[in-house]
Formats: structure tokens, sequence, C-alpha cells
């Protein structure tokens, strides 16, 4: 099995599809890029689909191309880790919409030869989610043992949950929600007019030229401080000044915060796609997973067989336990199988990607109790 | 696990001794998961947890139980009817805002109620009322007036009288003195702990 072309670090294939998206429009073909580790077993039954975050990627767990820094959950993925290579095939899949590799408004449209730019249909995480489903039967994946993601990545879980009961047996939400809410659909608006404020975005059509990106970088600045809570900026920054005794009475970065989020905006902009960022954010405002299940949110739930366990941080006002809340209601409403647990942090949203060894131990129980 | 791994606690056993093999479960305020491993393991029955307290939610959560953080007073009613054999209240009545809401939502959620509590109208209680003057600090009431998390504190006599007024039907009753039964005559004085099983129809 390890022999398998179709396995490993840093794979990219072209899949002829089509991809029906909710649009409507049909796509093809679809790139897909994404990494497995560790090695499936005779009964592949033991495959695990690793979903990401807005900005996040398919280096979950190996070194990123660009920035060179370690994979962004090696908390929980990696030998004596939740999820151990050793015992599970594990699948990290960059979503479609994005930029590492997947089809998404940088990569080259075959007809044109060009990039996409906003040529690129409108995407939605259900149809991320079918792309996924697309790879998964191209890498002879039937059923997931487990389908696990925080934040947008535990959007496309619910997604998968909902869209492919019978090929998910269980499901992790962390810091997610089963909507966008209005206050997130407000933040992701001010990012993307920052994006296209910025005169270089020219209407998306910058690859041959300069990308848009202070506008993108003004947008992640915004955005950044979503990621955190007033107790996390406070402990880290409080009101310190940045390499300086006094306020210079100007506009440069006196204070530390400033510029710790200068720094986040500029290197952003080195790793992520401007109309990626307006794709990807399009698609977690249009998500609402009722919508499609005639605005109840348990039907989207009825008769699953699938285990579910949900994870909320206390700090996390983004993606606030409210949210967990509502769908725990739904999947019990169902008579659906859960577990729900809120764990204090004071680090935000971001939780879920810093190391909380509570977190990892609820992931490990859950995993281990499947049947 | 060995069957004979499992220390429930009295009430819990008693609970786990008449409940029917392979049966559907809500245990709401399940602690740690103790009472739902031991059925989990024992009767082979589908369990589910809910506990107010997240780090024995955590505890559970991790021993692989389905265990949802909640409130016994608020979350109740998104469950639908009739979806458990079984709904157990194990010395939680006494910690709720309203134990009648409760137990009313515990009968339309399960075929069938446990519901276990500490009883105010033990001797000891009373002596400790009636001599000392002050509210009564017990072995199964161990905490002070100002900090219990025990705000409807009730008497088997007064138990009965609600399942009479409410007109719950009582399949059964256990009562605990020590960790140990002990008769139904005299049980409003001499037990310490009850054990109800109800049903509504």
């Amino acid at each position: 099995m390890n022999q398998d072309e179709r396995y490993g670090l840093d794979k990219n294939v072209r899949l002829l599809g089509p991809l029906t998206l909710d649009s409507g429009a049909k796509f093809a073909p679809i790139e897909c890029a994404y990494e497995t580790y560790g090695t499936l077993n005779s009964d592949k039954n033991n495959a695990i689909l690793i979903c990401h975050g807005l900005t996040g990627d398919q280096y979950a767990a190996s070194t990123h191309p660009v920035t060179g820094k370690e994979g962004w959950w090696l908390n929980v993925i990696g030998e004596g880790k939740p999820i151990d290579p050793r015992h599970n095939f594990i699948i990290s899949i960059n979503v479609i919409g994005s930029c590492l590799g997947s089809s998404g408004p940088s990569s080259v449209d075959p007809s044109t030869e060009k990039p996409y730019g906003m040529k690129f249909p409108v995407i939605t995480i259900a149809d991320m989610v079918r792309a996924q489903a697309i790879l998964l039967d191209h890498l002879g994946i039937k059923t997931l043992a487990a389908v696990i993601g925080g934040s947008m990545g535990g959007m496309q879980t619910l997604s998968w949950a909902a869209q492919f009961p019978e090929r998910v047996k269980s499901a992790i939400i962390i810091a997610s929600a089963a909507r966008q809410s209005a206050q997130n659909i407000a933040f992701h608006e001010v990012g993307r007019q920052s994006i296209m404020a910025d005169p270089r975005w020219n209407k998306g059509a910058y690859y041959d030229g300069d990308a848009p990106t202070s506008g993108l970088a003004v947008a992640r600045m915004a955005a950044h401080i979503t990621y955190l809570s007033e107790t996390g900026l406070t402990q880290k920054f409080g009101r310190r000044l940045q390499d300086r005794d006094e306020k210079s009475f100007g506009f440069d970065a006196d204070f530390q915060i400033e510029s710790y989020l200068r720094h986040q905006g500029i290197s952003f902009v080195d790793r992520f796609d401007a109309n990626s960022y307006l794709y990807i954010t399009r698609a977690m405002d249009y998500f609402d997973l009722a919508d499609d299940y005639g605005g109840t949110l348990a039907n989207a739930f009825k008769d699953t067989q699938t285990r579910f366990c949900v994870i909320s941080f206390d700090s996390d006002w983004l993606y606030p336990t409210s949210e967990s809340r509502r769908i725990v209601h739904a999947i019990n409403a169902a008579g659906g199988n859960v577990s729900f647990v809120e764990l204090k942090s004071p680090f935000g949203h971001d939780s879920f990607l810093l190391p909380a060894p509570e977190m990892n131990e609820i992931i490990n129980g859950f995993l281990k109790a499947a049947p | 696990m060995n069957k004979s791994d499992y220390k429930l606690r009295p009430d819990l056993a008693i609970i786990a001794n008449n409940i029917e093999q392979d049966s559907r479960v809500l245990d709401v305020g399940c602690g740690d998961g103790a009472l739902m491993a031991a059925l989990r393991d024992q009767k082979n029955t589908d369990a589910r947890g809910i506990e107010i307290d997240p780090a024995n939610v955590s505890a559970a959560v991790s021993r692989g139980l389905s265990v949802v953080q909640g409130d016994a007073d608020t979350d109740l009613s998104e469950y639908p009817d009739k979806s458990f054999d079984y709904a157990i209240l194990s010395q939680t009545l006494q910690t709720t805002h309203r134990p009648d809401r409760v137990i009313d939502n515990l009968l339309r959620i399960g075929r069938y109620a446990f519901v276990s509590f500490p009883n105010f109208a033990h001797w000891q209680v009373r002596l400790s009322l009636s001599f000392g003057g002050r509210m009564p600090v017990t072995r199964l009431i161990p905490e002070k007036w100002y900090d219990t998390p025990n705000i409807h504190h009730v008497t088997i006599d007064d138990f009965r009288a609600i399942v009479r007024e409410r007109q719950w039907i009582q399949e059964n009753q256990w009562f605990l003195s020590g960790d140990k039964q002990t008769s139904k005559a005299g049980a409003n004085i001499l037990a310490e702990h009850a054990v109800f099983l109800l049903r509504k129809d």
C-alpha cells in the first residue's frame, strides 16, 4: 500500500469530475492538492480526513513549502498524538478555491491557459466537500473513520456528515458553527472590501503584475483580531510600546499590538492569494447547513449513524459556544449520538490550533471509543 | 473491564441492576460517567449523558462516553419524546431550579425515569436542625448552607406527595441507609437516600 503512487506528501492530481456546484455550474477539471500520512489498512477503514480553515492548507503535518513553517496541526497529528499515522491513514486536502495547488482563482483555466481570476465560479462549503469526495473516490476510500476540522474545517465536517452520512463514521467539529453569523459575514466583508479597494486588485486580474498585497494585508489584520481574545491580547501585549520608551506622536507602530498585526498582515501575503481570500470567505458566508434541509438544522442529521463530538472554547467570540450548542441541540433532536464540551482557554478562536491537552484527550478518547 | 471492577455508588448500583439489557439510557447529571460506563459494559446499553461540570464532561468523553455539557433545567427540552428507555437523575434533583419540570421532561424523554436523592427528613438531618439549630451538614449533604449546590432539599414524603399530585406512576422504590438497602417502613426517618422508578403512562 505504501508504494501506491496516489499516497504520500505533496500530491497533486487532476480529476475529470465534473463537480456540480451549488450555483448550478459544472466545474471541470478539478485540481486537487493533498497529502496523506500513515498507511491505509487492508480493510480501508482507518482513514481520517483533516479539514482545514479559511487560510489553512494541506500541510497539516508537514513543512509548508512557502513559509518553511512546520505543519499547522502537529499538536494533534503525529506519533503518540490523538491522530497517529502509525494507526491511521490521514488525508489532508487543500480546499477548492484555495491557492496551494487545488483549483482556485489563481490556477490556470485550461480553456484559456490563463489564471481564472474572477471567472472562477463562486463555490460553497458543500462544493468543497463534494470535490473532496471525488478525490476520495480516486484514492479508493469509501468510508472515513473520522472527519475532523476546526473553524471552516468544522463547517466542512458538518457538511460531510450531512451530504455523505454513510461515508462518515465519526465527526469532530471544533470551534465552528452550522451557519455563519451576521457579525462574521460583516468581518469578512471588511476584508473583501479592503482587497477590492487596493487599486492593484484590478477586478481580480492581477496575476501578470503586482498583487493587491496592501489590501490583503489589511484584510488579514482585521481578521486576525477576531481569532484572538481581549484577555489574550491584554496578556500578550497590553498597552506596551514597541521598541521605544515614549509615544512617537505619529502613526508608526507605537504599540506592540500594532507591530504584531502589521507583521501578521505582511507575512500573510507571501503565502496567500487575494482572490482566494474573496472566494473562501464568500463560501463561509453562504454557509447555513439548515438551508439545504428545509430550514431545520435537525433535518441535516436525520437518521444519522455518525458519532459526533463538538468542542468549543469559552473565549472564542468568533464561533462562540452558543453556535456549538445549536449543533448539539440539532443532533440530539434528530436522535443522533453527540458529545459536547466547552473548554477553557484564554486564546480565543485560535485555541484549537494551539497546544490544548484537554482537547487532545477528548479527541483521543472519542476516536478510540469508536465501535 | 470485568464486572467486578465497577464500584458504583449504592444508588447507582440499584439503578444499574434494574435496567434492562440493550436499552437506551439518558443519564442526566452523569458526573464522570461511572454509571454510563458500567451500563455500557455490563448491560450493553446505548448510554448518553448530560453533565454541567466541564471537567467531568472531559473525563467522560475521554473515556469514550457520549456526554453533552449541559444543564438539566434548560437542555432537556431538545430531546424528542420517548427517545430513551430510561432517563436517570441521580443525586441531581435537589440541585435543579425546577425539579418538577425536570422530572416532567425525564418522563417525556424516557419510558421510565429513575430519580435518586438524599432524604432531607433522615433522622440525622432532623436532629441536626432541631437540636443543633443549624443547617444540617451530613455525609450525603456535606456542603455548608452558603456553598451548597442543593437548592431544593426534598424528603421522601415530599417526593411521594408530588408523585401523587402529578399522577406519575411509581413502578418501584428503594431506600438506603449507609450503603445498605433498608425497608420501606419508616423510610422517611430511617433512609438517608431514596431511589424511585417512575413512568407516566
